[in-house]
């Protein structure tokens, strides 16, 4: 996959959707590009936060510790991205990240997405939309789970 | 040190000023034999007295003498030469003078060359030696530079003046005196004339002069204060840049440089001045003599030979007045820059030298316990640290020191370091003071490590072993020349009051540090780097630099071996994909196309870098693989890429660490380059900016830069080009490049890059971890593990050791402690620099490690964080000043004061 598909991929993540193409080049060029088999770790639950990762090709598992051993919680499919809540409030990651096929992932490293964000207020705008989004989810199952 | 100058060297030189005024005087014979031979030859042979008669012949060379009582006694004959035997005879004569005169001036000057700087050898070492004996608070108070600056510079001028400084006077002043008194005896009262004025000279142009002494002080003291700010800009650099300050710097050093113009300029003005007045006075007295002289001529008083003798006589005076002034001139200067010197190398408490004195033997272990009595330190501005306190440590205890931010057991620490002395009271083993026990005593059986690290401009192995370096145990035999040369330095050595110590010697005290010699003292390092846990930033550092080939011979007899490990391992872990190996016939696309086409490592600037694509030989193998215009359109897409993406960037912005093929700064460069040649056909382009647009696509890996540039034609056509490029290799280039060889070390690559031979590949982000940690397991397999540590501690520290990290340095510092196994190891938060939990393993290894093989020394640990107290025997606490608890760990919890409160 050249430079310039990585480009149209990455157009298609929401959080970039809203950048110029040009400087999406840019992003993808000061990225690395990494390629991992099935089972291999992305990264692990309570490791320090350094980088976010955009799918370009492939599954990944994301799993959290429990009781009784990792636990899946979600999938990422192409054009998803991940870890990058983690960059942004300095903690460490929340949950693990596996490789569930063979995967490749643009590697976006944690100085270079927050140079972006002061950039680029439409990419910040568009974080803080997902996480609002996020956040009310979250509210919404959690009043789920008290009523139940 | 003696305050005279003249003292100074008339006690170290005297025997050496009477010689060399005898050989003075010895030579002053022929030298006036070779006055009186021109009349002899003139007269003679050439104008022909005495041999007025053809054939006549005159005895030459006759000796006879017309003793007392016995009458004319003749010793030789001579021979007897006729007119143009004698010119010849006396013309070689002539030639002979002129022979040892030369002879004796070499002589002279040669020995007075030799004495000045044998006296400045002398001073420079007993300065050096007495800021090694000078109290501690002494360097709190002084510029490094500007010691460094007197030692160097301001003795100097004295290695000049040391030769003439006696002989001079007697000299000049014999000639002058011998002068006046012919002028005395032809008459007495131009005699007079001639005495006050000299009278005059000798009186006012000191006097004047002393304006000159002030401004030589100032010069030189001016000079120095720069010399420390100039130093203290050096060091505070990082300072200067934080606070933007470096505008005031400019400023204070303009002014200084501006103060030292006007100083310097008035003692020029003033040079002068006294220069012309002196010349007006030497030039006033023949005007006497013209004026009254004349006068009492006319008068009939004097007879005009007298005049005339007299006048002739006082030619000879102002010549030796006037160098005898100069002189006396420069003997004030240097008289004044050395005891500026000697001022600032006085100091009270200076350390006696029996102290330091050169110690053989090995003291013996110090088995008495280490105490302080009343003690009380105080910082340089008089507060107190610590207030009256007694303690004790028995040997083999292990105490930690506690304290609290104002408790003051780092000053405990240093005053048992010696590092600072008490205000009052003592710090004591057993009954002797500690500060008057020999350092050979204190300095082998004790150590110290703090959190103020100081290392020395040299490899990692130089300073861990530096605190092993008391004394030269072996005496090194030379041969033929080197023997010569040995003999003749240790004579010099002597000659100058310089100790005779061999540096080449081996100094490093094995026995100390558990060893029997060079060959198992790695052990014992490996031990101590393992214990603070600095074993691993060293093998990093190993691996990353170039082995020296002549020392580390293992590594490079094994690559083969280690290469194929690698692979082997590779394979089994199923990490084969992770390097990509170089192979000679085949195009590696993890590398980048400059060294798929080079195949070799650069071992001179011919090949390297920036100038390949400008270097004829590879330009033209270029053109033969018919690669030249398809690197060059390369080159441009790239330089196209590159200046879409990046051209918009500031150029501090940190993307740019990610552009591999240009710089920042060149971007405007190639932009207007690609403007001029863009639809420019190839043949158009001129060579050199054909080499600027090649150059980018040396740079070039596929799966990183992703621009779709590479095809399997290409890369078959750079291995071809690969190929012819070796074998035409002219011989000039030999020497500029290793060829990759699957079989052979490459001495200009890093160990990482020979046991590789490849390149990682760029798609797997933690591989040069992974890749590290096996590359370590397979060099302990094979062995080679140790070799590849004594790589690392070749790597130099760096000035003050700036290119390791707090944490190394703090590190290395520990490890240079515990490695002379000590029987008082002193440590004052020693790894401040590391977070607790290193901090508390360090720990942990350093206890165990100073008590392997049942040696059991005392350890004093001043710690930074109360927890640490567990570890030890005993716990003291510090506040205020004063020592508040003591005991053991668990004494102090239940007794539920400040330890209990400092540690919840």
């Amino acid at each position: 996959m050249l430079l310039k598909d990585e480009v149209g991929m990455l157009q298609r993540v929401p959080l970039f959707s809203g950048i110029e193409p040009a400087k999406l080049k840019l992003l993808a060029f000061t990225s690395d590009r990494v390629n991992y088999s099935a089972g291999q770790i992305l990264f692990r639950q309570g490791d320090e936060a350094d980088a976010a990762y955009v799918i370009l090709s492939g599954r990944a598992d994301i799993l959290v510790d429990s009781d009784s051993g990792p636990m899946k919680v979600a999938e990422l499919l192409p054009n998803s991205i991940v870890g990058e809540i983690a960059i942004l409030c300095n903690s460490s990651r929340t949950a693990t990240v596996s490789a569930a096929s063979d995967l490749e992932a643009l590697r976006i490293r944690k100085d270079h997405f927050l140079r972006l964000m002061k950039e680029f207020p439409e990419m910040t705008i568009e974080i803080l939309r997902v996480l609002a989004d996020r956040l009310s989810h979250t509210t919404a199952d959690l009043i789920d789970a008290r009523s139940a | 040190m003696e305050p005279s100058l003249a003292r100074y060297i008339w006690t170290h030189t005297r025997k050496q000023q009477i010689w060399i005024l005898m050989i003075v005087l010895l030579s002053m014979i022929p030298y006036f034999m070779s006055f009186d031979l021109p009349k002899l030859i003139v007269n003679g042979p050439i104008q022909g007295k005495g041999f007025e008669q053809p054939g006549t012949t005159l005895p030459f060379m006759r000796l006879h003498y017309n003793l007392p009582f016995i009458g004319e006694v003749q010793f030789f004959s001579g021979f007897q030469l006729d007119r143009k035997e004698t010119l010849l005879a006396l013309s070689l004569v002539f030639l002979l003078l002129v022979v040892i005169n030369g002879l004796f001036k070499l002589y002279i000057n040669t020995y007075k060359g030799r004495l000045g700087e044998r006296m400045l050898r002398r001073i420079r070492f007993d300065l050096i030696d007495r800021v090694l004996r000078f109290p501690p608070i002494y360097f709190k108070r002084v510029k490094s530079a500007e010691v460094a600056t007197m030692v160097k510079d301001e003795v100097e001028p004295l290695g000049g003046f040391i030769g003439d400084a006696f002989l001079q006077p007697v000299l000049l002043g014999g000639q002058a005196l011998t002068a006046m008194l012919f002028i005395m005896v032809q008459n007495v009262w131009l005699g007079m004339i001639a005495v006050v004025i000299v009278i005059i000279q000798i009186v006012l142009i000191p006097r004047m002069r002393r304006r000159l002494l002030v401004l030589g002080r100032q010069r030189q003291l001016t000079a120095r204060a720069l010399s420390g700010r100039v130093g203290e800009i050096v060091d505070g650099i990082g300072a200067v840049h934080v606070h933007d300050t470096s505008n005031y710097e400019r400023a204070d050093i303009a002014a200084r440089l501006g103060l030292i113009f006007k100083i310097r300029f008035d003692l020029y003005q003033w040079k002068f001045m006294v220069k012309f007045l002196n010349n007006f006075l030497a030039q006033l007295t023949p005007f006497l003599f013209y004026m009254i002289g004349g006068y009492l001529v006319i008068g009939g008083r004097l007879d005009v030979g007298q005049l005339v003798a007299v006048i002739g006589a006082y030619k000879d005076l102002p010549g030796p007045m006037k160098e005898l002034i100069d002189w006396d001139q420069d003997r004030q200067d240097v008289q004044v820059k050395y005891q500026q010197v000697v001022e600032q190398f006085t100091v009270e408490d200076i350390i006696a030298p029996g102290i330091a004195a050169l110690t053989i033997d090995d003291p013996g272990p110090m088995t008495n316990p280490l105490s302080a009595v009343g003690l009380s330190m105080a910082d340089d501005g008089g507060a107190m640290l610590l207030n009256r306190v007694s303690m004790q440590v028995k040997p083999a205890e292990t105490v930690a020191l506690v304290s609290t931010p104002t408790g003051g057991a780092e000053a405990l620490a240093e005053a048992f370091a010696r590092l600072n002395w008490p205000e009052s009271g003592k710090v004591a083993s057993g009954a002797d003071d500690l500060l008057e026990l020999p350092e050979a005593v204190t300095g082998r059986r004790m150590s110290y490590a703090s959190s103020d690290v100081f290392l020395f401009q040299a490899s990692l192995r130089d300073n861990l072993l530096y605190g092993l370096k008391h004394a030269p145990l072996t005496s090194v035999t030379y041969d033929g020349a080197a023997a010569d040369q040995q003999r003749w330095n240790m004579d010099e050595a002597r000659w100058s009051g310089n100790p005779d110590f061999d540096v080449h010697s081996d100094w490093i005290d094995y026995a100390s540090a558990g060893a029997t010699g060079p060959h198992d003292l790695f052990e014992a390092v490996r031990r101590v780097l393992d214990a603070v846990l600095l074993s691993r930033d060293i093998l990093d550092l190993g691996l990353r630099s170039s082995a020296d080939l002549t020392r580390h011979t293992k590594l490079a007899g094994r690559i083969v071996e280690l290469r194929a490990a690698l692979r082997t391992r590779l394979e089994q872990e199923g990490l084969r994909e992770l390097v990509v190996p170089f192979e000679p016939g085949a195009y590696n696309t993890e590398a980048t196309i400059g060294q798929n086409l080079l195949f070799g490592a650069a071992a001179g600037p011919e090949l390297a870098d920036k100038a390949l694509a400008a270097n004829p030989y590879f330009a033209s193998v270029l053109k033969q693989a018919g690669l030249d215009s398809t690197l060059y359109e390369m080159g441009m897409e790239i330089a196209e890429q590159a200046i879409e993406l990046f051209a918009d960037l500031p150029p501090d912005h940190q993307f740019f660490q990610q552009l591999a093929f240009m710089s920042a700064e060149e971007i405007p460069a190639y932009e207007t380059l690609l403007q001029r040649l863009k639809n420019r056909p190839y043949e158009a382009v001129s060579e050199a900016d054909r080499a600027m647009i090649i150059t980018l696509s040396f740079a070039y890996i596929e799966p990183r830069h992703r621009f779709g540039l590479l095809t399997d034609e290409l890369m078959s056509k750079i291995v071809a080009a690969r190929n012819q490029f070796y074998e035409n290799l002219p011989p000039e280039l030999h020497n500029a490049i290793e060829r990759y060889d699957p079989a052979k070390y490459i001495a200009a690559a890093t160990v990482m890059d020979n046991v590789l031979f490849g390149r990682v590949g760029n798609n797997h982000p933690d591989a040069p971890d992974r890749i590290r940690s096996i590359v370590y397991d397979i060099l302990d397999e094979l062995g080679l593990y140790a070799e590849l540590l004594d790589v690392g501690l070749d790597f130099n520290v760096g000035a003050g050791g700036r290119r390791l990290t707090g944490g190394q340095r703090q590190k290395l510092d520990v490890a240079r402690a515990l490695l002379k196994r000590p029987d008082f190891l002193i440590l004052n938060r020693p790894l401040s620099a590391l977070d607790q939990r290193i901090q508390d393993k360090v720990l942990r290894n350093v206890l165990e490690e100073a008590r392997r093989d049942g040696h059991s020394p005392a350890i004093v640990w001043v710690v930074t964080s109360p927890a640490m107290a567990m570890m030890f025997d005993r716990v003291m606490v510090f506040d205020s000043g004063q020592l508040v608890e003591d005991g053991t760990h668990e004494t102090l919890l239940a007794e539920n004061g400040i330890f209990k409160e400092l540690l919840s």
